[in-house]
């Protein structure tokens, strides 16, 4: 079985967001991460090679510090690392995608796995649009993945409930928390990982032009949400405080 | 000189703090409240391939460096001091004087399952007689035959009672004094090696500390480690290296009682505003995170010699000795910026405090250290 895992590195949950003077999203210092929603998908990916056979291919569009995340992967058991650093102002998820489905395009695969949503963009976008350009189906927020005889069986939620697909391979498959625990990497898995190939590509090795994943959306601005204000609590009986409740829920609130 | 971690190394800091921070910490103050240690923590750790870090592969190691050895061992004290001199005390004192001094047999035997994981070690050094004055050992080891019979007790000995492996000091030759020592290795359940009081201590409670006793207790000749009068020697030198990992878990105790303390800072409020806010606690603050990197890169620097293959005793030496005084000083700070719920313990600093003093004792207490900095100094 050969898999496809695509990653993507992402602010530390609990990195402090600021915005800084040119109205970027300030990364300086930030503490990095592997998106967790893509620690799943490399997670199964493993389990499925302990489990048939194969090998995994981890792949990354990001800059030079997403290494760290490809690296933790490949000592978490994956086998081959793919970086593509495209050295563009502006990314949105179009872009992100062509890069990734044009460099997956070059290689062999029977299932490609990827977080549902990154947690710091949360777009949910990037795996279904690969899966669009690559002609492939896709299964999304899947909690369990059994893989056999050409095909995969996933369990994916739903509203108020969940419910099992089954597609041929090869197939993009989304994961949701809940699909595994993702181990951490052995030491003899980080001394491993510095033999084993970190392949480092730009657009022109793709054949892309920078034309061709020019951003389709671009951010206007960015701005912090308003401060949590304290809370309040209603006092008074049931009845009467349900009242007032409501009321404030509708003119404070405006949420009914 | 190149201040920067290696990629390996970073990627080993960062898994033994998610490691330290998801599995050891949520059971760090039960295990020292009951002083029982949950030995599943050991079983992931052996999992990992934190228990045989700084060995060969061909030894069941990780074949990594010591400084790793020394991150993944402050990395666990940060949230864990009892797991950190777990591990320190597995690898420095017992796994690293059979790799060092041991027969290939010796290794093949003992020092593989040391650094798997799947036995625990130990060093029996100290007596009630003999702890500075290490060399004054009484624990006596008479030829007989095949074998050499044990008579005589150790205490203080960390990870006793559970430990399997354990490597003894004893005397072979009183008249020759500390020229006249051996070590040896015994494996827990040899007929007449039984374990006496355990310690209940000020801190690192989930760690064991144990009394040893040694009644006619028979050990083959072949686990003699190295030759006869080289015991107080062998002792000295794992102790030299022991001394990085001690100072290793000093430094991480601080740094996991000053993020505590600085967190903390940053929510409580007095008068109207964060306590940080106040230039006393900044000055504090400023004070312990200097001292905490004074304490990092001397520490860092004893281990960066050893992988050098370069003399490290004066270095190793004043890591373990300013790393101990600064947990102990950052810890007791910590306390107090914590202020009265600090002096409780549904906050981990008081356990911190608790935890750091000892590190001013064992494996050389700051006296010894200064006097091992002096003799290097005056040489």
């Amino acid at each position: 079985m050969k898999i496809v895992v695509c990653l993507k590195q992402t602010f530390d949950t609990e990195a402090k967001i600021t915005i800084n003077a040119d109205g970027k999203i300030n990364d300086q210092g930030v503490s990095l991460i592997m998106n967790p929603y893509d620690e799943f998908a490399v997670e199964e990916a493993l389990r499925i090679k302990e489990k048939d056979g194969g090998e995994v291919t981890v792949i990354s569009v990001g800059g030079a510090k997403a290494q760290d995340a490809l690296r933790q992967a490949l000592a978490m058991g994956a086998d081959n690392a793919v970086l593509i650093t495209p050295e563009l102002e502006v990314m949105d998820e179009y872009a992100t995608a062509t890069i990734l489905a044009k460099a997956i395009e070059g290689m062999e695969y029977d299932l490609i796995l990827g977080g549902f949503r990154a947690i710091d963009d949360g777009s949910a976008q990037v795996a279904g649009r690969v899966a669009e350009i690559l002609g492939l189906p896709v299964v999304n927020v899947v909690t369990k993945l059994e893989v056999a005889d050409g095909k995969a069986l996933a369990t994916r939620e739903i509203e108020g409930g969940s419910e099992v697909v089954e597609v041929p391979l090869p197939a993009v498959i989304t994961a949701q928390k809940g699909l595994n625990e993702p181990r951490y990497p052995s030491m003899k898995g980080i001394m491993k990982a510095k033999k084993k190939p970190m392949d480092k590509k730009g657009l022109a090795d793709l054949g892309l032009e920078p034309a061709a994943v020019a951003a389709k959306v671009t951010a206007l601005s960015y701005f912090l949400p308003a401060p949590r204000a304290a809370g309040k609590i209603i006092p008074g009986e049931p009845a009467e405080a349900a009242v007032a409740l409501a009321r404030a829920l509708r003119e404070e609130a405006k949420i009914i | 000189m190149i201040f920067k971690l290696t990629e390996e190394q970073e990627l080993l800091q960062k898994t033994v703090r998610d490691f330290a921070r998801e599995e050891v910490a949520p059971k760090a103050a039960e295990m020292d409240e009951k002083e029982e240690y949950d030995w599943s923590l050991w079983d992931k750790m052996a999992e990992m391939g934190l228990t045989g870090i700084p060995f060969p592969e061909d030894y069941g190691g990780a074949g990594m460096d010591n400084l790793s050895y020394a991150i993944a061992v402050e990395e666990l004290s940060r949230v864990c001091a009892s797991t950190g001199v777990l591990v320190s005390a597995h690898t420095s004192l017992c796994s690293w004087p059979i790799y060092q001094f041991g027969t290939e047999e010796q290794k093949q035997k003992y020092l593989v399952p040391l650094a798997e994981g799947t036995k625990i070690g130990a060093l029996g050094l100290t007596e009630p007689s003999a702890g500075s004055d290490a060399g004054s050992v009484k624990l006596t080891a008479v030829p007989d035959g095949d074998e050499y019979v044990l008579n005589g007790t150790k205490i203080f000995i960390t990870n006793g009672g559970r430990a399997d492996i354990y490597v003894i000091i004893a005397s072979t030759d009183k008249s020759r004094g500390h020229r006249g020592t051996a070590a040896f290795i015994v494996e827990k359940g040899t007929p007449g090696f039984t374990f006496g009081k355990k310690e209940h201590k000020m801190g690192i409670r989930a760690s064991y500390t144990y009394e040893l006793v040694f009644e006619n207790c028979r050990v083959p000749k072949e686990n003699m480690l190295g030759q006869d009068g080289q015991g107080f020697k062998i002792a000295l030198a794992t102790l030299d290296g022991g001394r990085i990992g001690i100072a290793a878990q000093a430094l991480g105790i601080a740094q996991g009682a000053f993020d505590q303390a600085l967190e903390y800072s940053k929510i409580r409020e007095q008068f109207g505003k964060p306590i940080s806010a106040n230039q006393g606690l900044q000055w504090m603050l400023a004070d312990m995170a200097t001292r905490i990197e004074a304490a990092r890169l001397l520490v860092y620097r004893a281990a960066y010699l050893k992988d050098n293959h370069q003399p490290y005793g004066k270095e190793s030496a004043m890591a373990k000795l300013y790393a101990s005084e600064c947990a102990m000083w950052v810890t007791t700070k910590a306390v107090q910026i914590f202020g009265g719920y600090g002096y409780t313990r549904e906050y981990p600093v008081e356990r911190m405090m608790r935890d750091a003093k000892i590190t001013e004792i064992y494996e050389g207490t700051s006296e010894v250290q200064r006097i091992v900095i002096a003799a290097n100094l005056l040489k």
